[in-house]
């Protein structure tokens, strides 16, 4: 079946079935492969997008949904806070094997989106559904904290 | 918006309620026959016309209502009404990952309930537009039919919605009719919304006793 979407501003014309999941059109349709495959079932983030400007995540997001929507993916996200948020981790070098990172980012501009400065329990409710095998968690805190302040 | 949707909930959980003064005043309709219009009984939930048998009008209040509560307390409907700050999930453990309810019932700022759950069950993920916790005051965790029942009857923990707009809600609500339409690894609720709807109606026709 033949869809529209909009990704990253770019309008694509695809033609797959509405039921597939977004995260497989965005890696093997669209060719955004920074958006990962972790779990296939919204229990590790790794897939996080941003549809609408909040945070989605693609494994269990039927591509019919954000027909009409605006998605976002870790190669399209920008502004001050996206800046500020990639600023803060390459300077505190927050990943290790780097795979969860796009989905920690994705969720890190969600919440700074939100909240300007938010508190430690603020970023841990905001980011408990991300999971890093390297438990890059205690960097990941503080990289949120600085992009706060950068970001002001 | 999220205001809007709070009070929604608020008016449309199944949380359902009358005033009390209404309790006092309704006419208490005939016992059930056999009209041709009750639906039959359905996986686990019997017919109104099964509490025909029962002339006491209180017995048979309480008899309907406990039939009504076996869809309330069931996990489809409790998870979502948790006693705590977490809601549940399967058979009643806690919810993976840690959510947590926020200002408003629609999760953390950046980790809110849509973030996984959309406007319908998809794969293994549970869904219905508008998906969110009911309030505190509506909690259902750990609480009996009796306690469920007269919780609903109070102005203050029902939405203070009449005993009309609670039958519709009932029978028509999206968020309830979620409890038929889980994703496969789940149970649904017993029964179908409109029966749930055809036992509330009686249960508040035959005076809304609640069970002991």
């Amino acid at each position: 079946m033949k869809l529209s979407i909009e990704v990253n501003g770019d309008r694509h014309d695809i033609d797959v079935d509405p039921e597939t999941p977004l995260l497989w059109v965005l890696r093997d349709e669209l060719r955004l492969t920074g958006t990962k495959y972790g779990c296939g079932v919204a229990q590790c983030g790794a897939c996080t997008v941003h549809v609408d400007g909040r945070p989605r995540r693609a494994c269990v997001a039927p591509v019919r949904s954000v027909v009409d929507k605006r998605v976002t993916t870790i190669e399209g996200v920008s502004g001050p806070t996206a800046d500020a948020v990639r600023k803060a981790w390459v300077s505190i070098d927050v990943p290790q094997c780097g795979y969860c990172q796009s989905g920690q980012i994705m969720s890190a501009v969600a919440l700074l989106t939100k909240i300007r400065r938010p508190s430690d329990e603020d970023i841990d409710h905001a980011m408990s559904g991300n999971i890093c095998r390297c438990a890059t968690y205690i960097r990941i805190r503080r990289a949120i904290h600085q992009a706060a302040g950068d970001a002001e | 918006m999220k205001s809007f949707s709070r009070n929604l909930w608020a008016a449309t959980s199944l949380c359902v309620a009358i005033g009390l003064g209404c309790v006092v005043s309704c006419q208490r309709s005939r016992p059930p026959t056999s009209e041709p219009t009750w639906l039959p009984a359905d996986r686990g939930l019997r017919s109104v016309a099964d509490f025909a048998v029962i002339s006491d009008d209180d017995e048979r209040s309480r008899a309907l209502f406990l039939e009504v509560a076996k869809v309330l307390q069931h996990d489809r409907c409790v998870n979502c009404h948790p006693a705590g700050e977490r809601p549940l999930q399967r058979s009643g453990e806690p919810h993976q990952p840690l959510v947590v309810r926020g200002e408003d019932g629609f999760g953390a700022p950046g980790l809110g309930c849509d973030t996984c759950h959309g406007e319908s069950s998809y794969l293994n993920m549970p869904g219905s537009p508008h998906w969110h916790l009911a309030p505190l005051e509506m909690a259902w965790e750990g609480k009996s039919a009796r306690a469920i029942c007269q919780q609903i009857q109070d102005p203050q923990r029902n939405g203070g919605k009449s005993p009309a707009e609670l039958a519709q809600h009932m029978t028509h609500d999206e968020l309830v009719a979620y409890g038929w339409a889980p994703p496969e690894q789940l149970e649904p609720a017993p029964g179908n919304q409109r029966l749930l709807g055809q036992l509330f109606q009686a249960w508040l026709d035959s005076g809304a006793v609640c069970p002991e």
